[in-house]
């Protein structure tokens, strides 16, 4: 059985079927993803759904990988973090070495393909490579819309060799002379993060995370980091508290390499040690049982970023049909549709306003879960993902 | 009646937008003013069309992106209603409908001291959409299978056979009133199809109009046999 069968009763009626057909089109064509990382972070997650569903529609799918020593790879960090308007210090020579890395790669990778996406800054200048045929588009997942100056003018004189470019939302568009394409990010319902559990995993779950469900669970799932605001949701909850009896749960990643996170969760967890309704859970990366079961035992999601990419953790939660209050930021204001599948907030005062008005009006909490999860059924999961590749390539094909 | 063969059946097309960005933006409503009289009519089209197939299961407070805009990002809700009780239907084409778009938000500037604008908000984004239409493979060749495939199809359908006909392709009829016109012979249906305002509909009421008026002439006609 193909694999898109799978999808058929979680996708809209008739978006199946309609996939086959769009793939049937460009049948047999060859479309190559190149990335800088098989394991980890949401494009690697994205491509291990995405790829085999190209596969079953009728495409040959093809997925590399880029390498590069350690100097390449703190210069791509270093784009990154530029790309998101941190100031950055890169060198000549930290340019040369990019250059010379993706040289490298575009010697060992097998470029030819009808369709070849590159991901992200990273694989980039492997367009001066680009063999004579084939269409090439540039997706970028990351927020550019304001970039340190000096190191998007750098990247800019690869893009512009590009047949088009993919970003996440509208604000990432950049004034250039190719056409640049808007497609949101997805979640993959069938995915260990998103997929039903029963009630006998969803508790074992829990009785290993130390959690009960005896007061209502408010959650935000984030890493520690200041643009996530844990500090923020911990002043929301207190709050709250003062006329529910809840608890709060913050779930997030390690803190590794990266100092900075490590302060923030110092500081979380002395802001939550006088309270035991407050649970300060450090998850591997590769918890998706756990935060899916999580997820399903909140009554309310959190995700009060000050700063966000797209913020998929809410689409994840509007799957379970939770409502969700996050910042009003990023991505999150495409997924909330303020009122109807959740609530966008500005301020601690906001979201604690917003999940004391959510406690007191279950039947809107309710609702709200229902049109939540229907609204990402049409818009953010990987079927529709899928589609938004199919319908480019038809276009470019042309 | 029901039974009656049209030469040429129905073929069902479905089709899949892609959003393509001009990079473009407008702050305020004099920006705004300025971005429409020069984007391409593909955009105009966007922001006034296809929020039909973008919010399937939740439609914006208004039926066109200028003036959800206004309305809910600029919170000038006198231009939001202005502007959002526009029909497309109303317009014999793209070119006089941005007109109409563009003399209602000038006169509306002319009133104003100071241009509106957004401060904590998004501002608007031009965006122009790329329809890719394919068939579904389903046809019908008599009005009760006409009937029974649009029962069934994906709305995307029923999108491409009204809007994207009536605009894009130039049949301002849509696909649906003229096939059951050319090729059934059925004029009186074709042209209630044709009365249809859908832009004051959802799609899903669109599809369920269409099913109505088919069930009654299918048992009109029954009576008659």
């Amino acid at each position: 059985m193909s694999r898109l069968e799978a999808y058929r009763e979680i996708a809209p009626q008739g978006s199946v079927d309609f996939l086959f057909r769009m793939g049937g089109k460009i049948q047999g064509k060859k479309i190559l993803h190149v990335n800088s990382t098989k394991l980890g972070g949401g494009v690697a997650e994205i491509l291990r759904s995405l790829v085999p569903l190209l596969e079953s529609v009728g495409l040959d799918a093809q997925w590399e990988v880029i390498t590069g020593n350690e100097e390449f790879f703190s210069t791509t960090k270093a784009f990154h973090n530029a790309l998101q308007g941190q100031a950055q210090k890169v060198s000549p020579a930290m340019l040369q070495n990019y250059l010379e890395v993706n040289r490298e790669n575009a010697k060992r990778l097998s470029l030819k393909a009808d369709f070849v996406i590159i991901h992200d800054p990273q694989p980039a200048s492997l367009v001066e490579s680009r063999p004579r045929n084939g269409k090439w588009i540039w997706r970028c997942h990351i927020d550019v819309s304001q970039p340190q100056r000096k190191v998007w003018d750098f990247l800019r004189q690869f893009i512009v060799k590009y047949d088009a470019t993919i970003f996440s939302l509208p604000r990432f568009a950049q004034r250039l002379p190719i056409p640049q394409f808007l497609i949101y990010p997805s979640i993959d319902p069938l995915s260990d993060k998103n997929r039903e559990l029963t009630a006998e995993e969803q508790r074992r779950i829990l009785q290993r995370l130390h959690i009960s469900l005896d007061k209502p669970i408010l959650l935000q799932v984030s890493r520690f980091d200041r643009f996530k605001d844990p500090l923020g949701v911990v002043q929301a909850y207190r709050l709250v508290k003062r006329h529910h009896d809840l608890q709060l749960i913050l779930a997030g990643g390690g803190a590794t390499d990266d100092p900075e996170g490590e302060i923030v969760l110092g500081e979380v967890r002395q802001a939550a040690q006088d309270d035991p309704d407050i649970h300060v859970l450090l998850l591997p990366p590769d918890a998706h049982l756990e935060i899916n079961a999580l997820q399903r035992a909140s009554t309310i999601v959190l995700q009060k970023s000050l700063r966000e990419g797209f913020g998929l953790t809410v689409a994840e939660a509007m799957w379970k049909g939770k409502p969700v209050i996050g910042g009003f930021t990023g991505g999150i204001t495409v997924q909330l549709v303020y009122g109807i599948t959740g609530f966008t907030v500005n301020s601690v005062e906001g979201a604690a306003f917003r999940i004391h008005y959510l406690l007191d009006n279950p039947e809107v909490m309710a609702k709200m879960g229902q049109d939540a999860r229907e609204f990402v059924r049409r818009n953010f999961l990987i079927t529709r993902h899928l589609g938004d590749y199919l319908a480019l390539m038809n276009y470019m094909a042309r | 009646m029901a039974n009656r063969k049209a030469a040429h059946p129905f073929a069902f097309v479905g089709c899949w937008e892609i959003r393509e960005m001009l990079g473009r933006s407008a702050r305020d409503e004099q920006q705004l003013l300025e971005a429409i009289e020069e984007v391409p009519l593909d955009s105009i089209y966007y922001h006034t069309h296809s929020f039909l197939l973008r919010h399937k299961y939740i439609a914006g407070p208004y039926p066109n992106d200028f003036a959800t805009w206004a309305a809910i990002q600029v919170r000038d809700r006198v231009l939001g209603e202005k502007l959002g009780i526009l029909s497309p239907y109303d317009f014999g084409n793209l070119e006089s409908m941005r007109a109409e778009i563009v003399t209602i938000i000038s006169d509306h500037l002319s009133r104003l001291q100071v241009i509106p604008r957004v401060i904590y908000e998004e501002p608007f984004h031009f965006m122009q959409s790329r329809i890719i239409a394919a068939p579904t493979g389903l046809q019908a060749q008599t009005l009760s299978e006409f009937r029974q495939v649009l029962a069934s199809v994906d709305d995307s359908v029923i999108y491409y056979h009204t809007f994207e006909a009536i605009l894009r392709l130039g049949k301002p009829k849509g696909d649906f009133a003229l096939w059951v016109e050319e090729q059934l012979g059925f004029p009186e249906l074709g042209e209630k199809i044709s009365n249809i305002d859908p832009y004051r509909i959802s799609l899903e009421s669109v599809r369920s109009r269409i099913l109505n008026l088919c069930d009654g002439y299918l048992e009109e006609g029954g009576r008659k046999k």
